[in-house]
């Protein structure tokens, strides 16, 4: 028993011990993280996905700002309940220009990740000005403030500069028209009729296919870009990028 | 180090460790042996879940994790449990499939089925709008009265529910559009002012009728061809009829005066994409035996 007797000199040496739990601990973190210093690849192959448009991205911004994500999250758990109520499990290819993501299984609220398309915009306008008019049983508070809010975007170039710092691939091009883009989403018909063309472009291209962006008035007031007009257009958009006729779960990189 | 001597603590007659701090000693008593034993259990339970279970992560070279013994994996489990969810539901499927609307409302079997799963349906995909059992909201038609915008057959509701009302990417959606009065300055605030007191007597509310009698004109020029002559309304178009008491978005004065200035055009999504065959069905059904249907 002489090498087990031999832990009082680890115990009696304050830096060794130090070291030594260093080690210990590093084990575990190594274990998860080496394998992504040398992988080609973590997420699924999907077709479909494409970096947020700059209306989409302050929606989600504003998603963020308002604490959306402390009661509903956007992760379809691979369960059978789930998948029946909210459509095919999430993939880690559908969040890969999320930053942050918002995966979780806290639902106080019902999970967002695939809510894109499910009810009408004008739906969400309602609910989230008075949610107790349209589910009396809910306790979802009131945003009808956003209405009067004017969607603040000056510094848009930069937000779209910081996400492809971080990986989106936003083209040069994305960013330069990135204020008109947004006038295209949210007023394709008037303020930013001559962006229409680029921002469609531009977006389904990096898709790879068409309708996956959606230019509309999203609030009912088309005389003023609010930030309920953010919210809605990201509101309307999650989960719906993903084309999944192409997609093949049996592939082994997309086995999980 | 077996050599040493023995520290025995007079009081308890343990073993201490042979620490001691300002004559405080510590006792060396041994982990309980039930402790102990599920601390070995832990570890070779590590041993053999790693053997069985996905567990070591991708090695270089290897592209994936090791998926073990039992070959696991979440994202099998689940389609094999939706797959024999959808085996079990396939034979009454199948038989609300080669049904008849109508026979599937008429025969007491299909039609208990079909009533079991749309309320389930309903609950998730519609109620949100429609209100628990179709009740309805401001905006958002009820479902459980026999009043109906486009059509209230059977037919005619499965066709609302696959093609959705105003959906965009849907050629066959039910569509009409009623023009911003106001916004688009086809008319100024006093003609609508008038229009609104028109409508009012129409739908038999306290009114000003001069006011109506000045835009009698106006309003066959302008809401005849879809509200009709009399206001009764034209289903083929989804125009409500206006003298029916029942009101989609209110029947105060600044509620009908709102909806001539600005309309209102409520979306319904297409739900032929996201719901299967036999699903709508059952809806379509459900729907129709809520109170109203024709």
């Amino acid at each position: 028993m002489g090498l087990m007797n031999n832990h009082g000199v680890l115990e009696r040496h304050s830096l060794l011990l130090t070291i030594g739990i260093l080690v210990v601990v590093s084990i575990g973190g190594i274990i998860q993280m080496a394998p992504l210093m040398y992988m080609d690849n973590t997420i699924e192959k999907v077709d479909g996905m494409r970096p947020y448009t700059p209306l989409e991205l302050k929606g989600r911004d504003i998603y963020i700002r308002e604490g959306c994500y402390v009661c509903h999250s956007q992760m379809v758990r691979p369960l059978r309940d789930e998948v029946e109520r909210y459509g095919h499990y999430s993939l880690a290819a559908e969040s890969m220009y999320d930053h942050p993501f918002q995966w979780g299984s806290k639902r106080t609220g019902p999970d967002l990740a695939r809510v894109g398309g499910k009810y009408s915009a004008e739906w969400q306008v309602d609910h989230l000005i008075d949610p107790r008019a349209l589910v009396p049983e809910s306790i979802m508070p009131p945003y009808a403030f956003l209405m009067d809010k004017k969607l603040r975007y000056d510094g848009i170039e930069d937000r779209l500069r910081t996400e492809r710092l971080v990986g989106v691939p936003y083209s040069d091009e994305m960013i330069e028209n990135a204020k008109g883009h947004i006038l295209a989403q949210a007023d394709p018909n008037d303020k930013g009729f001559d962006y229409y063309d680029s921002l469609m472009g531009l977006y389904e291209a990096e898709a790879g296919r068409e309708g996956t962006v959606e230019a509309r008035d999203w609030d009912g007031n088309p005389d003023e870009i609010t930030e309920m007009d953010a919210l809605v257009a990201y509101l309307q958009m999650t989960g719906t990028l993903v084309d999944f006729s192409t997609y093949e779960a049996d592939d082994l990189g997309n086995r999980r | 180090m077996a050599d040493e001597i023995k520290d025995i603590d007079d009081h308890s007659g343990i073993e201490t460790t042979g620490h001691s701090w300002d004559g405080i000693k510590e006792l060396n008593n041994p982990l309980p042996r039930w402790w102990l034993y599920v601390w070995y259990g832990t570890i070779i339970w590590a041993v053999v879940y790693m053997v069985f279970m996905p567990a070591i992560p991708a090695l270089p070279g290897m592209g994936t994790n090791t998926t073990g013994l039992r070959n696991h994996s979440d994202r099998d489990l689940v389609a094999a449990a939706v797959a024999d969810l959808k085996a079990a539901r396939v034979e009454q499927s199948a038989t609300l499939l080669e049904a008849s609307l109508e026979e599937i409302e008429t025969d007491r079997g299909l039609q208990q089925f079909a009533l079991a799963m749309g309320e389930s349906l309903f609950g998730d995909n519609c109620a949100t709008c429609h209100g628990a059992g179709g009740r309805g909201a401001i905006g958002y038609p009820t479902l459980a009265d026999d009043v109906w915008l486009w059509d209230g057959t059977l037919d005619g509701i499965e066709y609302t529910l696959r093609h959705g009302i105003r959906h965009e990417g849907d050629l066959d959606t039910r569509f009409s559009l009623m023009p911003s009065f106001g916004r688009d300055n086809l008319l100024s605030t006093d003609e609508i002012d008038d229009l609104t007191d028109y409508v009012l007597r129409v739908s038999g509310q306290e009114h000003d009728g001069e006011a109506a009698d000045r835009v009698a004109d106006l309003y066959q020029q302008q809401c005849a061809s879809c509200h009709g002559v009399n206001g009764q309304g034209d289903r083929l178009q989804g125009a409500p009829n206006l003298t029916d008491q029942e009101w989609l978005f209110g029947g105060s004065r600044d509620a009908i005066y709102n909806t001539i200035y600005n309309a209102r055009n409520s979306h319904m999504p297409a739900w032929q994409d996201r719901l299967d065959d036999a699903s709508i069905k059952a809806l379509a059904v459900y729907v129709h035996t809520l109170g109203g249907g024709e």
